[in-house]
């Protein structure tokens, strides 16, 4: 399979807190890999890493087989192939829903307005919030500006969407409208990298599911596998206390 | 005109005869604060816009040397005139040029300059302040869809800076209308130097600067209604309004939002 991305023995430091240790794994086209794993595991950090929102301390990230820290590929440029979506939804506060989704067209991909207009409508149709292009991110709830985040991700056509914690910021009945928004796109093929606690979209959506703690990789497989007859000890553990809840 | 005439006569008095000249030095007063201020602001923007560049390990080492040079030039701008009196500052420029470098500076431009590098000190730091409190999301989200930290600067983050620090600027826009007075130790004809030679020509203080207070008052009271008026306009509508359906575009509903 197509190997969009693929990190190879990639750590992270903060002074003397190792974050991430030795992680290797990769995401193919069309694949949707769930990380789950408790807080401080090293999840987002790893996400951020992929996007070079946090720099890796050593390692390597390979976007189709090349490797983007040894600078071949601009970080721009590599960023415009990989959409985010922040817990905290971060839209741009001083721009309108419909802005939101056209200034990276616009001033990145330097696409003329009446296409990026086109595009953006397009994705916001895909989210359901076409009607409130006018809006400001402050006018809006949570649930309707993480769909609109995630049709800024897709406005800029990226080859994979990476999710940190989507739905953690919400409150519990704006969940359901993000999720499913997120299992559409899930079925349309997209690629995506979802850290995420919700475990019954990670059962239900995901191909792969990675469970993470303590800044490794502890197991991956198919989300039966690690739900229903995990391996490790910890994985069972962890799974245990979250299902408890 | 006695000492025996009311303390109103007086004012009508002084008033009837040297309204010009309060004019001319309310004219002036304005002239050099709103220059100053604006020219300030620009000051100011530049250097809270270099003094947040990231520098990081990519950084090249020339680079970081280059940075590490020009902001210690700033910051030592920005505190030498932060940490003393523009009145000195008037003196030491002013009296300074002509002495050192034979410059006769005219007092008006003297006191535009005076004024605008040392608002520049001051929205150097209320500049840096508004960018730094601007949400760090902002910058992951701009970086994310791969905007360079210009265009992040450019398109994100200096629109809600400038927003937020616009209330800051108006203040220092009526601190620099009533500071302007100290110029007139250089003689600079503004509002304080004028109302000045009108008590000396008539040793009427107290009736003379109780108008000159009005008027300061009247410039300065407007110029914050002024400035209010123009934030809430950048507020933008507390009102959207949501196109009902793609089919019938004229079903609209609009949405009071937050006030």
């Amino acid at each position: 399979m197509d190997k969009i991305i693929e990190v190879r023995h990639l750590r992270k430091v903060f002074g003397n807190n190792e974050v991430l240790k030795d992680i290797n794994f990769s995401v193919s086209k069309g694949e949707v890999v769930c990380i789950i794993g408790a807080s401080g595991s090293g999840k987002s950090t790893l996400l951020r890493c992929l996007n070079l929102l946090e720099y890796p301390t050593s390692g390597e990230i390979l976007f189709h087989g090349v490797n983007i820290l040894e600078q071949k590929m601009s970080n721009a440029v590599y960023r415009t192939k990989l959409g985010m979506v922040f817990q905290q939804f971060n839209l741009f506060n001083n721009l309108s829903v419909l802005d939101n989704c056209m200034v990276g067209q616009i001033k990145v991909l330097k696409k003329d307005k009446e296409s990026a207009r086109k595009t953006a409508m397009k994705y916001l149709e895909l989210v359901g919030m076409v009607q409130y292009i006018n809006a400001k991110p402050d006018q809006i709830s949570g649930g309707q500006k993480q769909r609109v985040a995630i049709a800024r991700a897709l406005s800029m056509e990226p080859e994979a969407l990476l999710f940190d914690e989507p739905t953690s910021a919400l409150d519990p009945e704006l969940v359901g409208e993000v999720l499913k928004v997120m299992k559409d796109l899930a079925r349309s093929g997209m690629t995506m990298l979802v850290v995420t606690h919700e475990m019954g979209f990670a059962r239900e959506v995901a191909n792969r599911v990675v469970f993470m703690d303590a800044g490794v990789i502890v197991e991956e497989n198919v989300p039966e596998v690690i739900f229903n007859n995990p391996a490790n000890e910890r994985t069972r553990e962890f799974l245990r206390r979250i299902l408890d809840q | 005109m006695t000492a025996d005439n009311t303390f109103f006569e007086w004012v009508y008095y002084i008033w009837q005869h040297y309204w010009p000249l309060f004019l001319v030095g309310a004219r002036n007063t304005i002239i050099i604060a709103l220059s100053g201020t604006i020219i300030g602001f620009f000051i100011g923007i530049l250097i809270g816009i270099i003094r947040t560049i990231p520098i990081d390990h990519k950084t090249h080492p020339l680079l970081r040397t280059l940075y590490s040079v020009v902001n210690f030039i700033l910051l030592s701008y920005i505190e030498v005139f932060r940490g003393t009196p523009m009145m000195c500052q008037a003196m030491v420029i002013f009296y300074g040029a002509a002495m050192v470098y034979g410059i006769h500076l005219d007092p008006i431009p003297a006191g535009i300059f005076i004024v605008s590098i040392n608002t520049g000190a001051y929205m150097a730091e209320i500049v840096r302040g508004g960018i730094l409190a601007v949400d760090k999301g902002q910058f992951e989200a701009a970086h994310s869809i791969g905007m360079t930290h210009t265009q992040t600067m450019a398109f994100i983050v200096l629109p809600q800076a400038l927003r937020s620090i616009l209330p800051a600027t108006s203040n220092e826009f009526v601190i620099n209308i009533k500071d302007t007075s100290v110029l007139s130790v250089i003689s600079v004809t503004e509002l304080f130097f004028n109302s000045n030679s009108v008590a000396g020509i008539n040793y009427r203080y107290f009736e003379v600067f109780l108008i000159t207070c009005i008027i300061y008052f009247i410039m300065t009271f407007t110029v914050t209604r002024l400035l209010r008026y123009l934030e809430v306009k950048l507020e933008g509508p507390s009102v959207y309004i949501i196109h009902g359906s793609q089919t019938v575009p004229e079903a609209q509903i609009r949405i009071v939002g937050k006030e």
